[in-house]
């Protein structure tokens, strides 16, 4: 059995004491400003909807979907809450085929069969001891139950997330490239916060997981998955938004070259391109010419760089002839 | 504010937001939590618990600002005509306050209440059933029934009245409610746009969709080309949605007894080797031949988005045009844009006369080879040869070796074998041959053949 590599747990908060947390946002999700203040402080800058969408999922109790390009920042969503919430994120990154045994629970059949070869000689004692045939059959059943107990469980991220004590921030990501069966199987999960397993019998969170779902519009997800959620469409964010974000991500960055590079970037979102730049590469561009102890933006610059936000060769050719004209336009 | 939010649902509804009995329990529970104070607050709350896509976030915008405006309407009104109502107020020595019984028009018209005037006619809008209005002809007789809820004609008659009497007073009074009856007019008329903009824009359009689907292919007038694209597009894309998921299915594993139990000997009999079924994935194959002839010239255009569709869903999809020959397409198809790939089809072989055989043996010669157990054969087009020689042995042929041959003919049945048409000698060799005339039919007529000739 190989350990499952969807499965992935990390504490909330790497480098503050969950102390700390509590002393300086008494309770972040208390409004709509003090979320947006508080993923502010942790260089996640939402927008008013966003911050909505937060407050309504934690207080209402329902999974967030989340929609959006690629790169707008869906995870970086929910492991900012993680962080702000000061409660561990549990992700499952799903694709297609992933089923119960490997976002629920699973029985670890390699140390059963283990156990069971080493318990052999006992087992068998134990049984020829038995009276009747019917009594060996009776202490066999009670051995065999203890096969499928709590050592014996491996629980996937599902399982992990909803028998966190304090609660978890549970990422389900990129939900639209798992299956439809599966999809149905998260509905009755989430609705309800349980699980039924037939050898161990119901489990119940304590405390209701905060759930993201991210989409990236693989497949359209079903109506019932959609109605139990609350639909957060995060767009390509405009250039003041951006701005703002590139200057919480890469701090070193001059204030006239952020506006010229998120500038540009904008600019590059109204050609024709085959993957438009999202906020994720803008950073990453932002980060480059940093780097590159870049003052402004030239281009010969612009060129060598280019490749940092366009994914296609298509696209980087077709753009490479027309960087005079968008410079120009950027001022 | 609850009868405001199911107002509001109502509206949503008619924007094409579905909002189910689960969703309006969610927004009114989303509403109470963050309040009606703030408008932008409440916007943010109640989009993300009801709008589901993209698409629906934008409907859902321009509903809630359309429907919130009456409020912000309301609101102006009241405050740019506070100052000249009191003033005229002071000058009629305000003689008549306001009324405590039932509503009464020309008071409220003569004292400028409009705060009064707005209550009265949201009334009238909730008796005369203004929200229930579904398209945009039925605007005037809807004012009317609402100015008459309101007590237009008693005003009426009290301007008429006044206007005979010899009494100078009463004729500067007739004079003044007259005017203010011109911009009751004005603001019924308004009232009943708005709600027509909220209830009836999309129910119009749905009507209209509803007939064009029915509507023979033949029979499109040009000015209802777009809808009609709009409308193939979407039913391609369902399909394309429905066919995609069962395909996935498919795909799926299961635990292989048999092999287990074989490869667990190995072991001492312990299953430490679990094998799992894989299904083979019998890749289905379309080759689609589409008719685009002068005879077809109509619904040549559709067929040929639809096979653009189509082509988007289905992996392996072979796609040929034929008039009087056949071209393969389906390079167009993927490379160019969707409207580049019908014009550029169109030019290189439509509108000539058909020649049936000559493409049946072209679409051999090209693709015989390939056609095999796992080919299903779809030809769209009306079986009229123009006296040609019709070729049935390469129709017999192709029929041996594919999985099935299905031909959509959009003539009826009863002209099949009249005149110039070979439908009906065609027919014997297709797995199935039906008549299909409209988009609706077509979406039927294709869904069955993904369900039912496909393997899966």
């Amino acid at each position: 059995m190989a350990s499952p590599d969807s499965l992935a747990v990390s504490t909330g908060l790497p480098d503050e004491a969950p102390g700390s947390r509590t002393s300086a946002v008494s309770d972040p999700g208390a409004s709509v400003e003090s979320l947006i203040e508080g993923l502010g402080g942790i260089g996640y800058i939402a927008s008013r909807r966003i911050a909505t969408a937060l407050y309504l999922g934690l207080h209402l109790g329902k999974p967030i979907l989340v929609e959006g390009p690629a790169g707008v920042g869906k995870t970086e969503l929910a492991i900012a809450a993680s962080q702000l919430l000061g409660l561990p994120l549990i992700r499952m990154q799903c694709y297609e085929g992933l089923d119960e045994s490997k976002a629920l629970y699973e029985w670890k059949y390699g140390k059963q069969l283990l156990y069971t070869q080493i318990l052999k000689d006992h087992l068998g004692r134990s049984l020829a001891e038995a009276p009747s045939l019917a009594a060996a059959l009776e202490g066999l059943h009670q051995d065999g139950d203890l096969f499928f107990s709590e050592p014996f469980l491996e629980p996937r991220p599902l399982l992990t997330a909803l028998r966190q004590p304090g609660g978890a921030v549970l990422l389900i990501d990129e939900i639209d490239k798992s299956d439809e069966a599966f999809e149905a199987f998260l509905l009755e999960t989430l609705s309800a916060f349980q699980v039924s397993i037939p050898e161990l019998g119901v489990i119940r969170a304590a405390t209701p997981p905060v759930v993201f779902l991210t989409s990236n519009n693989v497949r359209d997800l079903g109506d019932a998955l959609k109605r139990r959620c609350l639909h957060l469409h995060i767009p390509l964010p405009d250039q003041a938004l951006e701005e703002r974000i590139v200057a919480s991500r890469v701090p070193g960055v001059e204030a006239a070259l952020r506006r010229q590079l998120v500038a540009f970037v904008q600019a590059l979102r109204a050609r024709d391109l085959r993957k438009l730049p999202s906020i994720s590469e803008t950073v990453d561009w932002a980060r480059a010419l940093v780097l590159l102890h870049v003052e402004a933006l030239d281009p010969a610059v612009v060129r060598e760089t280019l490749n940092v936000l366009l994914k296609f060769e298509a696209d980087i050719a077709a753009m490479d002839a027309q960087i005079g004209d968008l410079l120009a336009g950027v001022g | 504010m609850q009868a405001g939010l199911e107002g509001f649902l109502k509206a949503l509804r008619a924007h094409e937001v579905a909002v189910s009995p689960v969703e309006a329990i969610d927004a009114h529970r989303a509403a109470v939590q963050v309040g009606f104070a703030d408008k932008k607050l409440l916007r943010d709350a109640l989009c993300v618990t009801l709008a589901k896509s993209a698409d629906e976030v934008a409907r859902f915008e321009t509903c809630f600002d359309l429907y919130f405006a009456r409020d912000r309407l309301s609101r102006a009104l009241d405050e740019g005509q506070a100052a000249e109502t009191a003033a005229r107020r002071e000058a009629i020595e305000a003689p008549r306050q306001a009324p405590a019984g039932p509503f009464d028009l020309e008071a409220a018209l003569e004292g400028g209440d409009e705060a009064g005037l707005a209550a009265a006619m949201e009334q009238a809008a909730a008796q005369v059933g203004a929200r229930e209005i579904r398209l945009q002809g039925q605007r005037s007789l809807m004012t009317r029934r609402l100015l008459d809820e309101m007590g237009l004609r008693g005003l009426e008659a009290r301007i008429a009245a006044a206007r005979e009497s010899g009494d100078a007073a009463e004729r500067a009074l007739a004079e003044r409610l007259a005017r203010a009856r011109e911009r009751l007019f004005a603001q019924a008329g308004a009232f009943v746009e708005r709600q027509a903009g909220l209830y009836a824009a999309h129910s119009a359009r749905r009507m209209r969709e509803q007939v064009l689907a029915r509507k023979a292919l033949t029979a499109v007038e040009p000015e209802e080309v777009w809808a009609m694209e709009a409308l193939t597009r979407r039913m391609a894309r369902k399909l394309a949605v429905k066919y995609a998921r069962k395909r996935r299915r498919a795909r799926r594993g299961r635990l292989d007894v048999r092999h287990t139990l074989r490869r667990s000997l190995a072991h001492g009999g312990v299953p430490f080797e679990i094998v799992w079924r894989t299904q083979k994935v019998d890749k289905p194959k379309i080759a689609v031949m589409c008719d685009v002839s002068r005879s077809v010239a109509q619904a040549a255009q559709f067929l040929l988005l639809f096979l653009y569709c189509l082509h988007e869903v289905v992996e392996r999809l072979d796609a040929f045009a034929f008039s009087d020959h056949a071209v393969a397409v389906t390079d167009t198809l993927r490379e160019e844009t969707v409207d580049d790939a019908i014009s550029l089809i169109l030019e290189r072989v439509g509108f000539r006369s058909t020649d049936y055989g000559r493409a049946l043996a072209d679409v051999f010669e090209m693709h015989g080879a390939k056609i095999d157990r796992r080919t299903t054969l779809i030809i769209l087009g009306d079986g009229r040869t123009n006296y040609a020689e019709p070729r049935l042995e390469v129709m017999r042929a192709m029929a041996e070796r594919a999985r099935a041959v299905i031909w959509l003919n959009p003539e009826p049945e009863t002209y099949w074998g009249q005149g110039d048409s070979k439908m009906d000698a065609y027919a014997r060799f297709c797995t199935v041959a039906r008549t299909c005339n409209s988009l609706e039919s077509l979406e039927r007529l294709i869904e069955d053949v993904l369900r039912k000739y496909l393997p899966r």
